[in-house]
């Protein structure tokens, strides 16, 4: 039976490893090829690397923290965060990346995750999708949360897998950082709209929020930072409080 | 040493640094001439089965000739599905017919991709030595192949499929080893092993 997968998300920034509260205020919480192989042990199914400062220099930095990451890990690896081009792609690819993770760029040309999909096959190719509620909807955001779009998330999440997308990394805005649990109604909106797998991210606080995310929220995948990082062991025992509950995971 | 084909279908940095830890001396031959001194051959891939034609007949005819010498093949994902007679995500397009049967997509009724940690259920396996049943491996495809001829561990995704197949010396996984942790490395170590040293 197919598992439901927990995701740890290293958001770097120049080499570090950093955990932001609504995407500002960011505090260092280690090195990232230390705390990746600890996941690796502790049994967590998926990485991601998140670039959240994103400049040229910090770019370049971001392919050698990728390599250093990569180098001893055997499970996938995603990386995102300042990939605005087909070039920024196979940078991180090359380094040994296994997807790619894209947000602005797919929102300033959505061609670009067909191109990557033929490149490197749907597989490889995250849609991070930033949304925050509003009146009658969630609404999409652009620029690390700083800037709305006039896309709605449903109907960007059906955009971008009918453009080749293989997952979606739906985040949101209005949870991240509150480790206040997922918003397992925007989560269960687009995983029902969709046909490709959804990770959701943002407001993992405790146990039950995954529980519940996995369940009513219809997620394929939970993508979490701060709740793995403080404290070791968190991944085997969250494994075995999911499991307990009747929900697959892989141990 | 092992000749990893590289037709163009991915990314293959991963499956390299695989068969690196599984202590495979590797090398990407650059023409079909280049298979004559393969002790084994690994035809990885992922992305659309269209993507095999850059496989023409003359690599064809290197890898049936390495084949028919007995050196063992190994297909991963899209590799797989060419070790067959072809598949339904490009009828016009040729697999190696190694295997008999023809690759088909996954059924609607769970998510197409079938993506993340599924179990092996597995039969007598020379790739799985030493893998517990119902170990956990990483799969990320849309196509499959049946679970039928020389299918020695199958999957579950709304339908059984062929996780793993085995005929002679030919070998095909339809999961990512590469990408299933130390699980992962002990079946590329259970190929690499049946390289002979030439």
């Amino acid at each position: 039976m197919l598992a439901k997968r927990l995701i740890a998300c290293l958001d770097v920034r120049d080499g570090a490893v950093v955990k932001g509260i609504n995407f500002g205020g960011l505090t260092n919480a280690g090195d990232p090829a230390i705390l990746a192989s600890r996941y690796n042990e502790e049994g967590i199914d998926e990485l991601v690397v998140l670039d959240v400062t994103a400049t040229i220099e910090g770019r370049l930095a971001l392919a050698h923290t990728v390599g250093t990451v990569a180098s001893r890990l055997f499970i996938p690896l995603t990386v995102g965060g300042g990939i605005r081009s087909d070039d920024d792609a196979a940078a991180v690819m090359d380094a040994g990346a296994d997807k790619v993770s894209l947000n602005s760029a797919a929102l300033a040309d959505p061609s670009i995750l067909g191109r990557l999909a033929r490149r490197y096959g749907s597989q490889a190719v995250v849609v991070a999708i930033d949304a925050k509620r509003h009146a009658d909807g969630y609404a999409v955001y652009a620029r690390s949360g700083r800037a709305a779009t006039d896309r709605e998330a449903v109907e960007w999440a059906r955009e971008a897998e009918s453009r080749g997308a293989g997952e979606i990394l739906l985040t949101s805005i209005d949870r991240d950082g509150t480790r206040s649990g997922f918003d397992c109604a925007l989560t269960a909106g687009v995983s029902a709209a969709v046909s490709i797998p959804v990770i959701a991210s943002g407001g993992a606080g405790a146990f039950d929020h995954f529980a519940e995310v996995f369940t009513a929220g219809r997620a394929d995948a939970a993508l979490a930072a701060s709740v793995f990082h403080y404290s070791e062991h968190a991944v085997g025992e969250l494994k075995r409080y999911l499991k307990e509950r009747g929900i697959p995971v892989r141990i | 040493m092992i000749a990893l084909i590289d037709y163009g279908a991915g990314n293959l940095t991963s499956v390299r640094k695989g068969l690196a830890a599984a202590g495979a001396p590797l090398y990407t031959p650059g023409a079909p001439a280049d298979l004559a001194d393969a002790s084994a051959v690994v035809v990885p891939g992922v992305g659309h089965f269209s993507a095999t034609r850059a496989l023409g007949d003359p690599w064809r005819a290197a890898i049936l000739e390495r084949v028919n010498a007995g050196v063992p093949l190994l297909g991963i994902c899209l590799g797989m599905h060419w070790l067959y007679e072809g598949s339904e995500e490009d009828s016009q397009a040729r697999g190696l017919s190694l295997i008999r049967g023809t690759c088909s997509r996954l059924p609607p009724d769970r998510k197409v991709p079938h993506v993340g940690w599924n179990t092996l259920v597995a039969k007598e396996s020379t790739l799985l030595k030493g893998i517990a049943n119902e170990t956990y491996v990483y799969f990320a495809h849309s196509y499959a192949a049946p679970a039928g001829t020389a299918c020695t561990a199958f999957a579950d995704h709304g339908v059984r499929f062929a996780a793993v197949v085995e005929c002679g010396s030919v070998f095909g996984v339809q999961f990512h080893p590469e990408k299933s942790g130390s699980a992962g490395i002990q079946i590329l170590k259970n190929f690499v092993s049946l390289a002979q040293p030439r």
